[in-house]
């Protein structure tokens, strides 16, 4: 059986990086597909890989990441840029979601623009 | 908050009292993209010596890598630079991957365990770099989240970056789907086993470092 946990951003929000990343990697760890609402900063998820790179040994083999988080087309009318921008501005890094799960459930991730896929591993399928 | 303004500082003092002729140039990317290939071929090119082993298994750089003051010659100009290859970045390293590979079972961990060292490393040094090569398998889906965030945590911290499509010597090789994944930079399609366009390469290359 695969545990989805949604986290609101609002539950992190106020937290430190160090906080966050460890609130995310206890999740993961606890073997639970995070769905967080938005996305971490740029340097939270280096840190994230680098946190669990601490964090692997005989048991746990990583992490899968994905983040799905809309930008502006070039082809976008000007009012819908200038919509866009202020949407931007009021939701920050509130906007998207991001999939974080361990390796050992999640194969890949694939991120296309469009869609967004999460390849099982079979044995994880099977529990 | 505070960690961008600490970072900003470190990186404004470290500048200040940087001579130009220091510029480091980082190679990164995912494991098996062809970074330490490139780096021996510009090695290669300007001292005659190579810079570290590759192999078809992944994470066979484990540790950073510097080669000191290679010195650049192209249609009149001249760059300096201290070339520092990193180890892949991943977001999950399984020892049984290296199994499969005809590893024995301690020596599968051994490599395992300092490869998620070469990560933390990588993720590390990032912060010292004046500009950076990302080296991407063109082979390969550009739309992973370890491209996206090494080029994001580059663009965050201001580093000017050239991004390279290796292996278009391979019939898979997909630069434009490349290019539609980062539209913001100059893409280079190379082939680093084999030479292939590196006029382009480093054509560029004096383009970001100026």
């Amino acid at each position: 059986m695969l545990t989805f946990q949604f986290v609101p951003y609002s539950e992190i929000e106020a937290l430190s990086s160090i906080k966050r990343i460890n609130k995310l990697m206890k999740l993961v760890k606890e073997n639970k597909i995070i769905l967080l609402e938005g996305k971490l900063k740029s340097h939270e998820e280096t840190e994230l890989i680098a946190k669990t790179m601490e964090e692997i040994d005989g048991k746990f083999r990583g992490i899968e990441l994905g983040v799905v988080h809309p930008e502006s087309k070039d082809n976008m009318l000007l009012w819908h840029k200038i919509r866009q921008t202020l949407i931007d501005a009021l939701l920050g890094d509130r906007k998207g979601f991001t999939i974080i799960g361990p390796a050992s459930i999640i194969k890949e991730i694939k991120n296309d623009p469009e869609k967004i896929q999460l390849m099982i591993e079979e044995a994880a399928s099977k529990k | 908050m505070a960690g961008i303004f600490k970072r900003f500082l470190g990186k404004f003092f470290r500048n200040l009292f940087k001579k130009k002729k220091d510029i480091k140039l980082g190679l990164y990317g995912p494991p098996n993209g062809g970074k330490t290939t490139l780096a021996n071929k510009i090695c290669q090119d300007w001292l005659g010596e190579d810079m570290g082993s590759v192999s078809n298994v992944a994470h066979e750089t484990r540790e950073i890598q510097i080669k000191e003051e290679i010195t650049i010659k192209h249609k009149g100009r001249e760059l300096k630079f201290n070339l520092v290859d990193t180890p892949g970045i991943a977001t999950r390293i399984d020892y049984e991957e290296f199994i499969k590979e005809g590893m024995k079972e301690k020596e599968a961990k051994e490599r395992a365990k300092e490869a998620t060292k070469g990560v933390i490393d990588s993720i590390k040094w990032l912060d010292d770099m004046d500009a950076v090569i990302v080296v991407l398998d063109s082979t390969k889906d550009p739309y992973t989240q370890v491209n996206i965030t090494i080029i994001g945590n580059l663009e965050a911290r201001n580093i000017p970056v050239l991004l390279v499509g290796n292996k278009v010597d391979l019939k898979k090789s997909d630069l434009k789907k490349m290019q539609a994944a980062f539209p913001q930079y100059e893409l280079i399609g190379i082939s680093a086993k084999f030479g292939k366009n590196m006029d382009d390469f480093y054509e560029t290359l004096f383009k970001i470092t100026k």
